[in-house]
């Protein structure tokens, strides 16, 4: 088996605006099974970071436990990261973007790492709307483990070694949305015409974003009956929309129908584009959202695509007011400003 | 109504898109073994390289020896084709130093004769005539004899080797090196008649031969018989070939100090090199293109300038200047190319003052011609205006079906193995003549393609891909060198260095077998493929196909492999053009829809063709 990526690449590699070509954003070669669903998901990270020209000195990656957990190794080599504890991925995450809040934060996790141990951590970074891209790579198995059901296995679903799978399954999407997240996309590892504009969406948007990627475990959760295998799922797939991210406002070259074209603008004017191939839908109504998903659950779809967005409630920084120089860039005299200082501040209490 | 729409990529398939690619073709694989496709007589190059890499050395000579019959004396003097088309220079700059490997194997083979035939050979009762004992006959010879055929060569020197003996040196090809291999050939019972020019075809028409090989090569050196003082100065005007040949049976064993060498072929390198070697202290070679222009091969540029030579491009001789009836030096005019709107070059006068170069000799090595003074005009044989024989590009039989030629006599000057590659193609065609069969009825190349796959994710060859840069070969020391005519200049490498040399090669024909049945459409080859040469997209026609892949596909040379249609409408589209056979892709497959197959690709020889069995009834 090779541990190492031949270090030539194509001599004609594109080149991005910060003169990069996608070397500079891959990491070590993947050790998870041949055919990872996770793997796409990856490269996904390295294609939506390369063309958006990101610093990758300026992005942390954040995991916990699993399978999924393992990949920041095998993105962007070049980034910050750390590998955190089983499920406590949002907590770390909290805190770097705490320090610092001028960083890109992806937290990777899995369907174990967020649904079961996790799930508190889950809810309440959704609570507190951290501005990170919040990414689960959902196989709906323990694939580290040898495939036992998780939390997001589909009731009815069939495992590998045969057995059904008999209890709900946890949607971390409708989840999402019902705790108030402020992006919520789903998708498919499969997919990355859709994956990789999502990404650079997820990245733009100030506050939570949440991606849920259906990712199959080609190990354990690729047979048939699975409802997460690559089979099933592109069969099952229904996309809400396509889906552009212009970063830069653009001249119009395209003239969507009316009615089915949408734009959302993000906090720094850059724009999504939606060209909606639902009709009873719309990404900025939560209610109808929740329906939308709730209607392809009855029909055993999986709705893929930007499901939710909302630009106007504050980030975590913006809700507590925390000051607009990053807490680590401080200086000692900003941190300590002295006696005097402290009398006034204390004076404002009598 | 349906709630959602199905977004399909099928949906937006265009009409008219690339046909899936026929693997089944033997060319298809070949191509992307860009070396043995760029040989002449297609050697396996990567074959005997990783032979050579587990110090296997006779079975690597043997891959050679099959495939170009000379490995010795051309792992030291061959034009290597293959090098500029080694795919190593699509990635980095300099190609695998194959021809130097290929001398590895030469120099440290083992005891290779007893995998030749063995004589004696039971005879079909045919009789062959090779006229001329350079490489083309000798090919002949070599594929021929073990049928069976009672094979005569005729040569007007007195040893076997035709050009290779008479006109590259000592210095380059050591002469115990060259008659090794001439004899691993006349030793299959060859009947040999050395010294003896032959002066009539017809005569030999009429010895009751069932063919004749005609590999008489290019053997008149051109001159400049019209240039001022060509006459008068004779006695220190020589003609390239000629001279060298002189050297090489030693009739000539010195020359002048100041010597002039016309011409910028390798020829021209030889006759500079010899010089030195001779006496020529100040030697000069006077050439009218531009330098990088030159016919010679760049390494053998380097050597002559590592020997002190001086090569004096953009001059064009104008006379010979004779004082008291001695050669005192040549006259030449100074040129500058000019390039037109296709590239065509023209050497115009700079208007400069025209230059006197001082010389006491001067060798002209400014090409080499053809020449059949022997061949009558009125036995069947076809001539063209040039004064060409009319001969079959595929078959090599001229206009008299019983005369076929090759080497540089078919179709002129050309190179060693060039001349090689003529023999092997002559052969079958003079045994499916011989046999009374249609001669363009020829056999096909004999293919195979195996698995390399050794467990889960392990190939049985090397497939990483080493960065380092090209190891040079070791020299022998100038002050050595040039005392000794036939001293060794270019030292081999030694088994560690070639080792390493040998990780430089890319396995090109482990070939990325890829099965559309298999491929479940997870993406990870296009992901983690080093050189994005795989992309996932929906068809279209070449040209648009080319521009849509991840890198798009600008080397026009290289092929593309297109799948059938897969499950969701696209197509596996890949980019054989900077692959580096890593295995990468079919590793990290799930299902083995790509797979790492060893691609075999041997020409068809004489002695390999197997007479059909007869078809049994069922």
């Amino acid at each position: 088996m090779s541990y190492l990526k031949p270090l030539f690449r194509h001599p004609k590699l594109p080149k991005n605006k910060l003169g990069y070509t996608q070397k500079e954003y891959e990491g070590s070669l993947s050790t998870l099974c041949a055919g990872c669903g996770h793997d796409s998901i990856s490269a996904a990270i390295v294609q939506a970071c390369f063309e958006m020209s990101v610093e990758p000195h300026k992005v942390a990656k954040i995991s916990g436990i699993g399978c999924s957990s393992k990949t920041p190794t095998y993105f962007l080599g070049n980034s910050h990261g750390f590998n955190s504890v089983h499920g406590r991925m949002p907590s770390v995450a909290t805190g770097a973007s705490m320090a610092n809040k001028d960083m890109v934060y992806f937290g990777v996790s899995g369907d174990g790492d967020s649904a079961s141990i996790g799930m508190g951590q889950f809810v309440h970074v959704i609570r507190r709307n951290l501005n990170m891209v919040y990414i689960v790579m959902n196989n709906g198995c323990y694939g580290l483990t040898k495939g036992q059901d998780s939390a997001t296995a589909d009731q009815g679903s069939r495992s590998k070694a045969g057995s059904v799978n008999p209890f709900q399954a946890i949607d971390l999407a409708s989840l999402a949305i019902e705790l108030g997240a402020t992006f919520v996309a789903q998708s498919f590892s499969g997919d990355k015409q859709q994956l990789v504009p999502l990404i650079k969406a997820a990245m733009h948007h100030k506050g939570f974003a949440f991606l849920n990627v259906i990712s199959p475990c080609v190990t354990f959760n690729n047979n048939p009956g699975s409802t997460k295998s690559y089979d099933y799922v592109r069969e099952h797939i229904e996309a809400t929309s396509t889906l552009d991210f212009v970063p830069e406002m653009p001249e119009i070259k395209t003239n969507y129908e009316k009615g089915k074209s949408t734009r959302v603008a993000m906090h720094d004017g850059t724009l999504i584009q939606l060209n909606k191939l639902a009709t009873d839908w719309n990404p900025e109504d939560r209610v109808s959202v929740a329906n939308a998903l709730q209607h392809a659950r009855t029909k055993n779809e999986i709705l893929t695509g930007l499901l939710y967005v909302n630009t106007e409630w504050k980030d975590l920084h913006g809700t507590l007011s925390t000051c607009s120089t990053p807490l680590n860039k401080l200086k000692e005299a900003e941190l300590c400003p002295g006696t005097e200082a402290l009398k006034e501040i204390n004076a404002g209490y009598r | 109504m349906p709630f959602f729409i199905k977004n399909q990529v099928s949906d937006i398939k265009p009409i008219l898109t690339m046909k899936p690619t026929n693997t089944k073709d033997p060319e298809y694989y070949h191509k992307v073994v860009d070396c043995q496709y760029a040989c002449p007589a297609h050697t396996p190059v990567p074959e005997y390289i990783r032979l050579i890499a587990a110090e296997r050395f006779t079975e690597a000579y043997m891959v050679n020896w099959e495939s170009n019959v000379f490995p010795g004396v051309l792992g030291r003097t061959c034009d290597r084709p293959c090098e500029p088309a080694c795919r190593r220079v699509r990635v980095e700059e300099e190609p695998v130093a194959i021809c130097r490997l290929k001398r590895v194997a030469a120099d440290n083979k083992g005891d290779v004769k007893q995998h030749m035939p063995q004589g004696p050979l039971p005879s079909n009762g045919k009789k062959i005539a090779l006229i001329g004992g350079g490489p083309a006959s000798l090919t002949v010879a070599r594929d021929l004899a073990p049928l069976g055929y009672e094979i005569h060569l005729f040569d007007e020197q007195k040893a076997g080797g035709g050009m290779m003996r008479s006109q590259i040196p000592s210095f380059r090809l050591p002469e115990e090196v060259l008659n090794e291999e001439v004899n691993f050939i006349l030793d299959l019972g060859i009947h040999t008649q050395f010294l003896t020019y032959v002066k009539s075809l017809k005569d030999v028409l009429e010895g009751g031969y069932d063919a004749v090989f005609v590999g008489t090569g290019a053997p008149k050196g051109r001159d400049l018989p019209k240039l001022p003082g060509r006459k008068e100065a004779d006695k220190n005007i020589h003609i390239g070939i000629e001279w060298l040949a002189g050297v090489a049976f030693e009739h000539t064993k010195s020359i002048a100090q100041k010597v002039i060498v016309l011409g910028g072929g390798n020829t021209a390198m030889d006759c500079c090199r010899t010089s030195r070697r001779l006496g020529g202290k100040e030697v000069k070679v006077v050439v009218r293109s531009p330098f990088d222009e030159m016919k010679a091969s760049p390494w053998e540029k380097e050597d002559a300038l590592h020997e002190d030579i001086n090569i004096i491009d953009n001059h064009v001789p104008l006379s010979f200047e004779v004082k008291d009836g001695k050669l005192i030096g040549m006259k030449f005019q100074k040129v500058k190319p000019v390039y037109d709107e296709n590239g065509k070059r023209q050497l115009l006068p700079t208007e400069e003052d025209d230059v006197f170069i001082e010389a006491d000799e001067v060798l002209i090595a400014i090409g080499q011609e053809n020449s059949f003074p022997w061949i009558e005009r009125n036995i069947g044989l076809e001539f063209d205006q040039w004064g060409m024989p009319v001969v079959d590009e595929t078959t090599f039989q001229s206009t008299n079906p019983k005369v076929f030629f090759g080497g540089d006599s078919a179709f002129g000057p050309k190179n060693v193995i060039t001349a090689v590659a003529h023999g092997h193609h002559a052969a079958v065609s003079i045994h499916l003549f011989c046999e009374g069969l249609d001669v363009y009825d020829r056999p096909s190349p004999y293919t195979n393609l195996v698995s390399q796959k050794m467990g889960i994710h392990e190939w049985s060859y090397d497939s990483s891909v080493a960065i380092d840069q090209r190891y040079i070969v070791p020299q022998a020391k100038k002050s050595q060198t040039l005392k000794d005519r036939k001293k060794e200049v270019e030292l081999g490498f030694d088994i560690a260095t070639a080792y390493k040399e040998t990780q430089r090669c890319l396995n090109c024909d482990a070939q990325t077998v890829f099965t559309e049945d298999r491929c479940i459409e997870c993406d990870a080859c296009m992901d983690v493929c080093p050189t994005s040469c795989i992309t996932f997209t929906v068809n279209a026609e070449e040209p648009e196909l080319r521009q849509n892949l991840l890198v798009p596909a600008e080397n026009l040379t290289q092929d593309l492999l297109v799948s059938k249609e897969l499950k969701t409408g696209r197509v596996m589209v890949k980019d054989e053009d900077v692959c580096l056979h890593c295995g990468l892709c079919a590793e990290r497959c799930p299902t083995s829809a790509w797979d790492m197959q060893k691609f075999l690709y041997n020409t068809t020889k004489a002695n390999q063709m197997i007479t059909p069995l007869p078809l049994i009834e069922k």
